[in-house]
This record gives structure tokens, C-alpha cells and sequence, in this order.
């Protein structure tokens, strides 16, 4: 038994045979609970450790060898495929609410396994290889049989794919630019490859168009997911990087494109969010705030940044999660998501407004609410370096907070005669309120987490020390 | 050693036609045509650097990849290409761009060469072309299909350069399944927007 057979292997088998499942309600169960066991698992069960059972023990090695190489998740790992199944639970469990459990069960699972094989790949270089696996099997779970595909898919799969050669490559000029340092031109090579690689991966700015598209062609929910989980694991490769070249984590220039690239992302987000009409659209430039959040992150000084980038994990699924869970209720009882057509449903559909309020005052880093405490770390530790910089992130966050407002606004706009219901079935009910209460959970007790997110750091040997 | 460079300059040539015949072709049958006809031409580049056995896991996969494609045109209703709305479409100026881009592969091989001493100035050219050629379909239409072959072929451009990098078997196993699954999600993208029309 190795720790990929548990976290990868089994994850895909699992999600290839869910594809065959027909039932909403089985899907749900499936999902939920290979994510569930798969996090306790992570949480309990050591690895390259004996566990004993009385006289019988078992031992659950670290590696697994394939075509020569070597997929490893050691000790250092289990925090991140803890919050990885733990959120990705929440998402599959969630999904029989809004109808498409037996979409992203099986290939979710397959996304996850694939991204978590993403991380466990030595040399990590390879990583942009299985990530692009990941985003052929997001195809078909963004453009279900019944609906033709739009120009959002398109674009996904064009921007994807075309970052895969470059992080590829970057990854082998970056091998010789550890070589020789002093070569200038192979250094710029290296970073320009490396910086276009990313930008098409995490959808910099401009790279972006492809998601407020999606949000209107596709099911919220399922794009959420995919905005959750893409931009999470790709950050993790953007670190592995950093980790791995002493040239990149200490260059000036790349720390400053992370940050311009960081607030670009946020500032446009931001804006982009306060002057939409459709609510998907708002959910998608939130998102794209939301990767600029972990940048700028990325761009302080290590023992300030990465403790805050692990701080941000947690509250952006949650609080993606219960966007998207918000936003589906809503779009699957209206005709759209444009203001015209939610324009009042507070009344019948008060959780689903309540959730979708609070996870974008969330995102704007509302205080008590989950994306609070991260914010607030990072505001702190980039104005200690730039105080203009510190000023645009502010314009960005009042961008996402007057989305917010005018959200909440439409929302609540009501014909005066309309009676208060909840229209929303129990399920809604149930995964909406776990969303609301663990966004206020973890926005007044942000150190509950901490027992996980503590260890995270050990996964990169020069960063998280 | 002669022959094999005489080979590998012929073979830059059909990658010339063929990339430009993907650019140009108005039938899918001719566009699948030059596509299988491309993969023949990667395969030899590929072959300069990576054992047969590798390469010929690329061709295998592409030639897939193609395949899956064409049966599933095949068992589609007949329709018709739509004209695109936009400026490029006319075939003079396609013409230009193909001659833009194998000036820029001329120009830039010996560039990529002194990157990577020993890659070979036709591999550099074969390579550069392709991707050249890829992106140029890939920013001249919004058609599954076509943007399916210009992501297959920038791909393919990509293979030669990076098979002069890296020999690892890991990675041509995952690159043949990405040329595959790509194959496999145009040929799933065709049937969904078919069979959206039909109804």
C-alpha cells in the first residue's frame, strides 16, 4: 500500500466508475464519502510510519514508481490533501442540491486525483503535464450533452493547454540557468517562459476572459469548483518553483511581476465586479480577485507571504463553494442571472440570497467573516513594503465590496406585496447554512484551523523556513 | 548522416505544406489529411533525438487522436463550414501569414540552436513552424474543429523542440495521452454542438 494508491489511484478508479452511476442521490453519496474517508485518511494514517493494528501493522510508503519516475506524497503533504478532500467533500456533497452530482462526481474525482498526482510527480516539473490532463476531463463536466458549447469552453481549453509547453520548457532553461547563473539571457529566457506559463494557468491578467464567459455559458457550481480547485493546486506549483530555485525566490523582478501581476488581478476584479448586471459574472471577476489574493501573496518576504497564501485556502473554497451553491439555487429557478431577472428573489429564496451575499462580502474580506483574518495579514505585511501598493489593493477590495452592496441591493428589491418564503429545498437549506456558519467560524476563530494549516509550510524545504 | 539531414530538410518542407494545408483546407477530410500527414513529419524530427520506440508512440498517438476525430465527422450529419465573421478569412492572406511564419522559423532556428547546441537546425525549424502555424489557426477562428487541429498542431511544435530537452519515457506516455485526450475532447465537443443543430 503506497500513499499515491490512497490519494490518487484509488480517487480516479472511484470517479471512472461513477461515470456508469445514474442516480443524483448515489452520485452525492459516492463522492461525499471517498472525499470524507480520503480526508480522515490523510488526517490519520502516517506515512512512511508502521501503524499497528494489535499484532498486525501496516505501513503506507511514500512512493510509487511509474515509467521510471516517481509520484511521491510523504508526511509533509497530508495537511494539503486534508483541505483538498475536506473542501472537495463539501462541493460533491452539495452538488445533489443543485442537480449536478452525477456531472461532477466521477469527474471530479478524476480532476482531484489527477491534480494531487499534479503535486506528487518528482521531478515536479512534470506537474504542467498532469495539470493539462485535468483540464481535458474538465471539458466534458463544463459542457454536459445537453448544451452546446460556447465560446467560454473554447477559450478555456485554448489558454489552458498553451501553458502546459511553456512551464515545461521554463522548467528545463530554469535547470540551466541553476548551471550557470551568471547567463543573463537564459535567466530572462527562463523567466519569460516561466511568467507566460503561469499567466495562462492562473488566468493573469489579461488572460482572464475565458471565466466570466464559462460563468454565463455553464453551470455555477461546476465552474466554482474549477475555479476553486485549478488555481489552488497551480499555486502550489508556482511554489515548488520558487522552492526549488534559489535564482527565482530571490530575483527582484519576479517578485515585483508577482506583485504587479497579484494587484492587477485583484484591482480589474475588483472594478469588473462593481460595474457587472450578472451575478455570474460578478462570481467570476471575484474569483479572479481571489487568485490575485494569493500573488501578492506570493510576492512578500516568505515567512510573511506563505503562512498568509495557506491562511487564504481554507475561507476561498468555503466561500467559492457557497457562491456557487448560492448562485445555482438562484439559477435554476430564474431564467438568468442577469439583474433583471434576480431582482427580488431575497424574498423567496432568502438562504440562497443570505450565501450569496456573505460569501462576497467574504471575498471582500468583510470583517468576522472567513476571508477577514487572511486579508487583513496581507494588507498588513504589503504595506510594510509599499504604502502605494497597500492603496491599490484597497481600490480592488472596494470594488468587490461595492459588488457586494449592489448585489445585495438587487437582490433585495422586492414588489412590496411579495410574501417572505423559503423556496429552497432542505438540502439547499442544510449545506447553505453549514456554508454561512463556517464562514463565520472561521471569521471569528481563524486559528480553528491551525493545527493544519501550521504543517503546511514543511512541504517546501526553502520557502517555509 | 547526409541522407538523414537531406530526410529531415524534405520533411520541414511537408511540414510546410501540411501546416499550410491545415490553414487553407475547406473540407475536414483534407484538414485530417494533412494532420495525419503532419504526424509522419513529427515523427521523423522526434526520431533525430528520442528512440523509435518513443517516437513512434507519437505518431501511434497522434494518428489516434486524428482518427477519433475523423470517425466521429463521419458519423455526423453533413454541414456546412460557417464563414467567419471576421477579416482572415480570406485565403491571400493566409498565404501571407504562412509565409510570415516560415520566415520567423528560418530567422529564429539558429537562435534556438545556439540555446540547445546539437537540437539541429531542421528539428528547430520544424518545431518553430508548427507552433507558428497552431497558434495561427488558433487565432484566426472559433470552430471546434479547427481549434482542435491548431492545438494539435502548436502541440506537435512543441514535441520536437522538447524531445531535444528531455528523453524521459514519463513524459512522452503523458504527451502522447494529452495529444490523445485532445483528440478524444474535440471529437466529445463535435458530437455535443452536432447534436445540439440536429434538435
Amino acid at each position: 500500500m503506497s500513499a499515491p494508491f490512497i490519494w490518487i489511484f484509488l480517487p480516479l478508479i472511484i470517479g471512472g466508475l461513477s461515470l456508469f452511476i445514474t442516480r443524483e442521490r448515489l452520485a452525492t453519496i459516492v463522492g461525499g464519502v471517498t472525499a470524507i474517508l480520503l480526508t480522515g485518511a490523510a488526517l490519520i494514517v502516517p506515512i512512511d510510519e508502521a501503524l499497528g493494528f494489535g499484532s498486525f501493522s501496516i505501513k503506507v510508503a511514500s512512493s510509487f514508481q511509474i515509467l521510471g519516475r516517481n509520484l511521491t506524497l510523504d508526511a509533509a503533504e497530508a495537511p494539503l490533501l486534508t483541505i483538498l478532500f475536506g473542501v472537495a467533500a463539501l462541493w460533491f456533497i452539495g452538488a445533489e442540491s443543485v442537480g449536478v452530482a452525477r456531472r461532477l462526481t466521477p469527474f471530479g474525482l478524476i480532476i482531484i486525483s489527477l491534480l494531487v498526482a499534479s503535486i506528487a510527480v518528482q521531478p515536479f516539473l512534470y506537474a504542467a503535464l498532469l495539470i493539462e490532463l485535468a483540464i481535458l476531463v474538465a471539458v466534458p463536466l463544463l459542457s454536459p450533452l445537453d448544451q452546446i458549447p460556447g465560446r467560454g469552453v473554447i477559450r478555456f481549453l485554448i489558454y489552458q493547454t498553451l501553458g502546459m509547453p511553456f512551464i515545461l520548457i521554463a522548467g528545463w532553461l530554469s535547470a540551466g540557468v541553476e548551471a550557470s547563473p551568471g547567463d543573463l539571457a537564459l535567466t530572462i529566457q527562463s523567466t519569460m517562459m516561466l511568467g507566460l506559463g503561469f499567466a495562462f494557468l492562473l488566468a493573469v491578467f489579461p488572460l482572464y476572459n475565458w471565466i466570466p464567459l464559462l460563468m454565463e455559458e455553464s453551470s455555477p457550481y461546476i465552474v466554482g469548483f474549477l475555479l476553486w480547485l485549478l488555481p489552488t493546486v497551480t499555486s502550489i506549483l508556482v511554489m515548488s518553483f520558487l522552492d526549488r530555485y534559489v535564482w527565482l525566490r530571490t530575483s527582484a523582478q519576479v517578485i515585483s511581476a508577482l506583485r504587479v501581476a497579484g494587484l492587477l488581478m485583484i484591482v480589474t476584479g475588483g472594478i469588473w465586479t462593481a460595474f457587472q448586471r450578472h451575478f455570474g459574472r460578478m462570481m467570476a471577476f471575484a474569483a479572479v480577485a481571489e487568485t490575485g489574493f494569493i500573488l501578492l501573496a506570493l510576492s512578500l518576504d516568505p515567512v510573511t507571504g506563505l503562512p498568509i497564501i495557506f491562511l487564504l485556502l481554507i475561507p476561498r473554497g468555503l466561500g467559492l463553494a457557497l457562491w456557487a451553491l448560492s448562485l445555482s439555487v438562484l439559477d435554476s429557478n430564474t431564467k438568468s442571472l442577469h439583474f433583471s431577472s434576480v431582482q427580488g428573489m431575497a424574498r423567496t429564496y432568502p438562504l440562497a440570497s443570505a450565501g450569496l451575499i456573505l460569501s462576497a462580502l467574504s471575498t471582500a474580506g468583510f470583517p468576522l467573516l472567513a476571508g477577514f483574518p487572511p486579508r487583513l495579514a496581507l494588507w498588513n505585511g504589503l504595506s510594510q513594503q509599499s504604502l502605494s501598493m497597500a492603496f491599490w489593493l484597497l481600490i480592488g477590495i472596494l470594488g468587490l465590496a461595492a459588488g457586494a452592496v449592489r448585489m445585495l441591493a438587487v437582490i433585495v428589491m422586492a414588489d412590496e406585496k411579495t410574501v417572505w418564503a423559503s423556496k429552497e429545498s432542505w438540502a439547499q437549506r442544510g449545506m447553505l447554512g453549514i456554508g454561512m456558519i463556517g464562514l463565520f467560524i472561521l471569521g471569528l476563530f481563524p486559528q480553528a484551523a491551525n493545527s493544519i494549516l501550521d504543517k503546511l509550510p514543511l512541504m517546501f524545504q526553502h520557502l517555509g523556513h | 548522416m547526409m541522407i538523414t539531414a537531406i530526410v529531415s530538410w524534405i520533411v520541414v518542407a511537408g511540414l510546410l505544406i501540411t501546416s499550410a494545408g491545415l490553414l487553407l483546407y475547406r473540407d475536414w477530410r483534407w484538414g485530417l489529411g494533412f494532420l495525419t500527414g503532419q504526424y509522419a513529419g513529427v515523427f521523423w524530427l522526434v526520431l533525430q533525438h528520442w528512440p523509435i520506440g518513443m517516437a513512434a508512440a507519437k505518431l501511434v498517438g497522434g494518428w489516434m487522436a486524428a482518427a477519433s476525430l475523423g470517425m466521429t465527422l463521419l458519423n455526423l450529419p453533413q454541414q456546412q463550414e460557417p464563414i467567419e465573421k471576421y477579416w482572415t478569412q480570406g485565403r491571400a492572406f493566409r498565404l501571407f501569414m504562412v509565409g510570415m511564419a516560415a520566415l520567423l522559423a528560418v530567422a529564429a532556428a539558429p537562435r534556438i540552436e545556439g540555446v540547445l547546441p546539437g537540437m539541429g537546425i531542421p528539428v528547430a525549424i520544424g518545431g518553430i513552424l508548427l507552433t507558428t502555424m497552431g497558434l495561427l489557426q488558433l487565432g484566426m477562428t472559433t470552430q471546434i474543429l479547427r481549434v482542435i487541429l491548431g492545438l494539435l498542431t502548436t502541440l506537435s511544435g512543441f514535441e520536437i523542440l522538447y524531445a531535444a530537452m528531455e528523453g524521459s519515457s514519463l513524459v512522452a506516455a503523458l504527451l502522447v495521452v494529452v495529444n490523445l485526450g485532445l483528440g478524444l475532447v474535440g471529437a466529445y465537443l463535435l458530437t455535443v454542438s452536432s447534436e445540439e443543430q440536429t434538435e
